[in-house]
């Protein structure tokens, strides 16, 4: 079970860093906005599996928050790109 | 056994989730990119989310484990609908092989007006009569 557990870790890891190369390079705003909730998304696994690991269940309540966090950030940038405020892509 | 639907359900989840890194880090323009995020990465947390509510076995986990996919679920179509419309209305460019973008005639940049496509003489005269009350 810790090799699959390491495993996964590792493999979301690497996702970590292939969606971190996006929000880097992302030519617009919107790219680096889907680049950040597809950052949330992988960290709200590598939680569950993290709690996984440890046994401890409290730990979901960090992912309940980081999921509510990330649906805000999205649309509050949808929000402010649309009303069409200064940018800085 | 449990163990082995345990590993399998991580696995899976974590491999999902390197697929939708994959895809945002390597398709071409927004609207793709967040085709490749939207799905496989709610599908890879649910999977994940599956495993820990499999692992823990207690009421109050699982419930806490069903929420959270819930609310992934629920918010997750919600979220790309509002970025991709956002995106499209900030002219983000898309892909050179695009091949149909039944937006373009119907929206005015420079108004962010949306038509709907029927916009006939026959409906106009509908409701300008509506309007009269005639």
């Amino acid at each position: 079970m810790s090799t699959v557990i390491l495993v996964s870790l590792a493999v979301m890891a690497l996702a970590l860093c292939l969606a971190f190369v996006r929000l880097f390079r992302g030519p617009s705003l919107p790219d680096r906005v889907v680049a950040l909730e597809l950052f949330s998304s992988i960290l709200v696994g590598i939680i569950g599996v993290i709690a996984i690991a440890t046994d401890v269940p409290s730990l979901l309540d960090v992912a309940i928050v980081m999921a509510l966090m990330a649906f805000m950030a999205t649309i509050g940038f949808a929000r402010f790109l649309e009303r069409g405020g200064p940018r800085d892509d | 056994m449990t163990e082995l639907i345990k590993g399998g359900l991580i696995l899976a989840g974590s491999i999902f989730m390197f697929l939708a890194a994959l895809g945002v880090a390597r398709l071409p323009d927004l609207l793709t990119r967040m085709h490749a995020t939207t799905k496989a990465a709610t599908l890879g947390a649910t999977l994940i989310m599956l495993a820990v509510a499999i692992h823990f076995a207690q009421v109050a986990v699982v419930a806490r484990a069903l929420g959270v996919i819930l609310f992934i679920l629920m918010t997750a179509p919600v979220a790309a609908h509002v970025i991709g419309r956002a995106g499209y209305f900030v002219g983000a460019r898309l892909w050179g092989g695009t091949v149909k973008d039944e937006l373009k005639p119907n929206y005015d940049p420079l108004t962010h007006e949306l038509k709907s496509g029927m916009e006939t003489e026959d409906n106009a005269r509908r409701e300008s009569g509506g309007a009269d009350g005639s």
